[in-house]
This record gives structure tokens, C-alpha cells and sequence, in this order.
């Protein structure tokens, strides 16, 4: 347990971003052996691996890919590099210091999943990423990795680099799906699953930038190897985004199943100011509140699930005793007002009205029956709207009224928010 | 204004890339905003005539995405973000700050015409340098009011970073220290 550098390994060479410092550290063996291999061989090995995707719901990888319908090509693999949930800083990690390793993990999934043409959909924010991207791609191309007849072994692969524009919603696979096509970011219905019609209603992956740089590795290392790591249902390690009142905010790489406790008071060195820990969020914008008590809970989708919360895509958001958590779940559900795509009632009426809600908490106008007016409104947002993001807007308010509710009453009562008050005196 | 050749041979270009060239329409945005600085309903009318699909198409994928600027700004966009991470770590008091010094409003542009600031609740992705801005296509992280001062200063100074010729933004900041 504890720090495990299995993605980040080689982060501290320099120069990595360049293909033939990457091919010293042993870059696109993974690939080369992948090549070795029948395809339907690597789908079993990565589902050996226990390997689950990274971008959030945490879906075992292999198992993804072998629900692509028999015979049906062409079929598309889209790597999901839309990084934009609130407190993650992964993808964008990962791309800038290996673009290449990125590159690698989506040249095996092609592989296995049989597709000759992928995509990588990076946010339109990221734009020094996307270069990075751009110039790997290149030198890959140079060197004969993608291309007609890859490595002399019959394998045409060709990568397309999408850059989107700013639209949170797009990162919800099957909106990312309706974005590349041109459209306007909505979701789709599900089922039927990008598995079986996805883009250009063909046969699609989509997997996260994390999960695809896993790759390399468990070829190269077997599935038992990476199974070894991490828990008996969360294999690996996972990168862990940490910002907020802490004392070193940045990515960290652990092992699966590590207390929390270690990432927050070893590795970020603590609640910043000498103050003490009000709260967590594990996961990002999304993901109910967590308490002190939780520390000791593991970094695992299924210990933090059981805890009362998600590990989504692995923010960790930390908050000391001076935050008010109304404002933070106010900003919060803004963020959801302003990313819902509009296509359902629920979510796109929903955020707006909560947020109006909110509003009233922090201007100092809010009533008696506005706690319970969030929760009835959360509970009809919640799984009433075609994709997870209106489900989402209403998770961390939820557990905020739920383990702060007092916090709440004040604000009602001292007509305002209590914190500002306070740091006002403390100023004056 | 009517698009510049290479801008139209990129549209041609990317509209043969992708297996429907309905897929091309975000690119080619893009190519524009990165030409012209703003997408115009008349450069709109070119892509559609480009990609050989109606103007409303173009314009309904337009205006859905936050980044395709429908009307000219000032010479460089600065965006701070007030979401929770960044609001943590005194995101309110550095767009405040920025505010006093541009001396216009969240939305505004400088009297110079240098300078369209505006806060977004819009994440990131930089909530580990927080708090943050994204100055044209750079993030600038760690901020305080002397950085603030020093950034405003230089984009004063600085032209634009769109023109007629596609250009290239310089190689990103590798960070070494392994965190």
C-alpha cells in the first residue's frame, strides 16, 4: 500500500514526452508484444487483469470490450481525454509528461478491440496538451507504430486527435459520441450502448486516458502482476488528484486500497494553516462529502461506494474547518446549471432552481422550507434524466444538507452566510 | 470578412479526415476562431458552404459550445475560475483583485481593448495550482496579486495570439518534480 508508481514511473526522466527517451524506458515493448498476440488472447488478458476504467464508473475494462457485437466492423475506439469533472487533473498529467504512454495504451486497446481508426477527444481547455498529443502522434507515425501495415505485421491503425470546446457534458461517453459527430453535445439513450452503435452508430470503446495507460504494463507485466496490486475488486493503482486546504495539492499515484488518511496527512502533508479537517470529497463535483471519521476508508471504488460516496475519477477534495459548506455545494450546483445540456426537464430546470436556492442561502433570503425544497427538488432530478450529470448535481448537496444541515439553519437565521460574517470580524 | 486560403484548405482538409465530414464542423471552427478570433454568422455561412451542409447546422453546434466566441473581443481572454477547489484557496479574492485592475466588469473588455476578462464556474483543470487563470491558451497557476499584476502588464504589451497564418503555441511546462 501507499505510493506506487506504475504510470508515473519514468515521469522524473527527462525529455519522456520525446519517442526516443520513451523507447529507452522501454516504451512500445507493450505494443510489440501486444502485436505478438491474437487480439481475442489480449481482451482475456486485460480482463484477467481485473483492470476498471478509470474515467469514473470504474467498469472492468475487458469486459467493455468484449460486449462489441461478432463480426460488425468498422468499429471505433474513442479515448476519452475530456478531463473536466471539478478537482481533476489527471489526464492532463499523464498527457504532459508521457503523451506517448497515452498513445501506446490506445494503440493495444485498437489492437484488441480490432479497430482500425481511433479517436482521442481531448477538452478544448487543454490545448498545450493537445500538441503534445499532436507531436507524439507524429513521431509515432515516423517511426511506423500507426499507420498502414504497423511493424511490418498487417495492423493498419490511424489516430484522429478531436478537440472539443468547452462542454463538461461531452466527457458522458454517449455525448462524446454525438460531439464527434458534429453535433451539439447531448447525451443518448442507453440502451443500445456505444458497444454495439456508437459513433457513426457503429460498434465503439470508449475508455478513459488513465485506463489506456495502464496497458503497456499489464502486457508487458501479465494480468497477475497487476493483479497483486491494489485490492481484490480494485486491482492496480489509481492517480489521485488532490487540491483544496491542503498543504501539497498535486497528483499522486497509490496503490488501491491505501487509508486515505496516508494520501491526506502524509503525502499532501496535512490540512493546510495548521487547521483542522471539516471534510473530503473523494471523486470530484459529483461525489458526496466524506468526514473525518471516513479517513480510514480505502482508496477503492467499492470501500469509498460503501463508505456513502464515489471515487468517480479520483479528486480529492479537501476542506478545513473554516469552509462553508453551503457556499461549496452552491458552487457546486452553479457548475451543473451551467454544464446541463438542456435536453431533459429534470436536470436542466432542476440545477437551475437549486441554484437559484442556493443564492438565497448565501444573499441571506432563503426561508424555513428551503432545506427541504433542495431535497425534494434533488429527488426529482435523481435518476429522472437520460445521463449521470443530473444525478450527479444532486449528490453533494444531498450529503451536505445530510451531515451539515445545521449550517444550513444558520445561514437561514443569521440572514447570510455565517462564515463571511466571521472572517469580516476577524479583518475588521 | 471572408476566410484566408490556408484556413479554407484546413476545412477542406479535415472535411476529407473524418468518416463524415459533419465531424469536421468543430475543427473547422476552430480553424476559424484560431484565423479570425471570433466565429462570425459569415464565416458560418463559408464553413457550411465548405462542408457542403446547411448554415443552421454549423450554428446549432456553435452556440452549444462555451469556447466558440460569437462576437469579437479584446486581444486576449483571460478566464478565472471560481469553482469550489479553486474558491478553497481565494479564487473570489484574485477575481476581485483582477476586477479593481482591469477596472471593468466579469464580461468586459478593457477600455485599451487588450483585455475580455470574465470568472467561469467552469472547471479547469488546474484546481492543484489553484487559483488559477487561463490567459489565451495558458493556464497561469499559484496566483497572487503581483503575479496578476505582472500578467496584465505583459498581455497590455502582448498582440493578439489568433492571425491569418496558423500558428503554433510554444511547447508546454514539463514539471519534473514527480508529485
Amino acid at each position: 500500500m501507499g505510493i506506487k508508481a506504475v504510470l508515473t514511473r519514468d515521469f522524473a526522466t527527462e525529455n519522456l514526452e520525446q519517442l526516443a527517451v520513451y523507447e529507452r524506458t522501454g516504451g512500445y515493448s507493450g505494443f510489440k508484444k501486444a502485436l505478438e498476440m491474437q487480439p481475442d488472447a489480449l481482451v482475456d488478458l486485460v480482463k484477467a487483469s481485473g483492470l476498471r476504467g478509470r474515467g469514473g464508473a470504474g467498469f472492468p475494462t475487458g469486459n467493455k470490450w468484449s460486449f462489441l457485437p461478432k463480426g460488425v466492423y468498422p468499429r471505433y475506439l474513442v479515448c476519452n481525454a475530456d478531463e473536466s469533472e471539478p478537482g481533476c487533473f489527471k489526464d492532463r498529467y499523464l498527457i504532459e509528461e508521457s503523451p506517448h504512454q497515452v498513445l501506446e495504451g490506445i494503440l493495444i486497446a485498437s489492437y484488441a478491440i480490432g479497430c482500425n481508426l481511433a479517436f482521442i477527444y481531448i477538452r478544448g481547455e487543454y490545448l498545450p496538451q493537445t500538441e503534445a498529443l499532436e507531436r507524439a502522434i507524429e513521431e509515432a507515425r515516423q517511426a511506423g507504430y500507426l499507420g498502414r501495415n504497423v511493424l511490418g505485421k498487417g495492423y493498419d491503425i490511424d489516430v484522429i486527435l478531436h478537440r472539443g470546446a468547452g462542454a463538461y457534458i461531452c466527457g458522458e461517453e454517449t455525448a462524446m459520441l454525438t460531439s464527434l459527430e458534429g453535433y451539439r453535445g447531448e447525451p443518448r439513450l442507453k440502451p443500445p450502448f456505444p458497444a454495439v452503435k456508437g459513433l457513426y452508430g457503429k460498434p465503439t470503446v470508449v475508455n478513459n486516458v488513465e485506463t489506456v495507460c495502464n496497458l503497456p504494463h499489464i502486457v508487458l507485466n501479465g494480468a497477475e502482476w497487476f493483479k497483486a496490486m491494489g485490492t481484490p475488486t480494485g486491482a492496480g493503482t489509481r492517480l489521485w488528484c488532490m487540491s483544496g486546504h491542503i498543504n501539497r495539492p498535486g497528483n499522486y499515484e497509490m496503490e488501491n486500497g491505501t487509508p486515505i488518511r496516508e494520501l491526506i496527512e502524509e503525502h499532501g502533508g496535512g490540512v493546510w494553516k495548521n487547521r483542522k479537517l471539516k471534510a473530503f470529497q473523494p471523486g470530484g463535483a459529483s461525489m458526496m462529502v466524506l468526514l473525518p471519521e471516513h479517513l480510514d476508508v480505502g482508496l477503492d471504488f467499492d470501500a469509498i461506494a460503501k463508505a456513502g460516496s464515489l471515487a468517480g475519477a479520483g479528486a480529492m477534495v479537501v476542506m478545513d474547518e473554516t469552509t462553508c459548506m453551503v457556499d461549496a455545494a452552491r458552487r457546486y450546483v452553479k457548475f451543473f446549471e451551467h454544464e446541463s445540456c438542456g435536453k431533459c426537464t429534470p436536470c436542466r430546470e432542476g440545477t437551475y432552481w437549486m441554484a437559484n436556492i442556493f443564492d438565497r442561502f448565501e444573499g441571506g433570503d432563503a426561508k424555513p422550507g428551503d432545506i427541504d425544497l433542495l431535497l425534494d427538488i434533488g429527488y426529482n432530478i435523481d435518476g429522472r434524466s437520460f445521463c449521470p450529470l443530473g444525478d450527479a448535481s444532486t449528490w453533494f448537496p444531498r450529503s451536505v444538507i445530510k451531515f451539515f444541515r445545521d449550517e444550513f439553519q444558520e445561514h437561514i437565521s443569521q440572514k447570510g452566510c455565517p462564515f463571511k460574517k466571521a472572517l469580516q470580524e476577524a479583518v475588521a | 470578412m471572408p476566410l484566408a486560403k490556408p484556413t479554407v484548405a484546413q476545412i477542406q482538409e479535415l472535411a476529407a479526415r473524418y468518416p463524415s465530414k459533419q465531424s469536421a464542423i468543430i475543427p473547422a471552427l476552430w480553424a476559424v476562431q484560431h484565423e479570425q478570433g471570433y466565429v462570425s454568422d459569415e464565416a458560418m455561412g463559408e464553413i457550411a458552404q465548405h462542408l457542403g451542409l446547411p448554415p443552421s447546422l454549423i450554428e446549432a453546434t456553435a452556440s452549444f459550445y462555451s469556447m466558440f466566441l460569437t462576437r469579437p473581443e479584446g486581444r486576449h481572454d483571460v478566464v478565472i475560475c471560481v469553482n469550489a477547489p479553486c474558491m478553497l484557496r481565494g479564487a473570489d479574492e484574485m477575481a476581485a483583485y483582477l476586477e479593481r485592475q482591469l477596472g471593468v466588469r466579469d464580461g468586459q473588455t478593457t477600455a485599451d481593448g487588450a483585455i475580455t476578462w470574465h470568472s467561469t464556474i467552469e472547471c479547469l483543470g488546474a484546481c492543484g495550482g489553484a487559483p488559477m487563470m487561463q490567459v489565451d491558451h495558458r493556464f497561469e497557476e499559484n496566483l497572487t496579486p503581483e503575479r496578476i499584476d505582472a500578467i496584465v502588464q505583459g498581455l497590455r504589451k502582448e498582440p493578439a495570439p489568433h492571425g491569418a497564418e496558423p500558428k503554433r503555441t510554444a511547447r508546454p511546462r514539463v514539471k519534473k518534480a514527480q508529485s
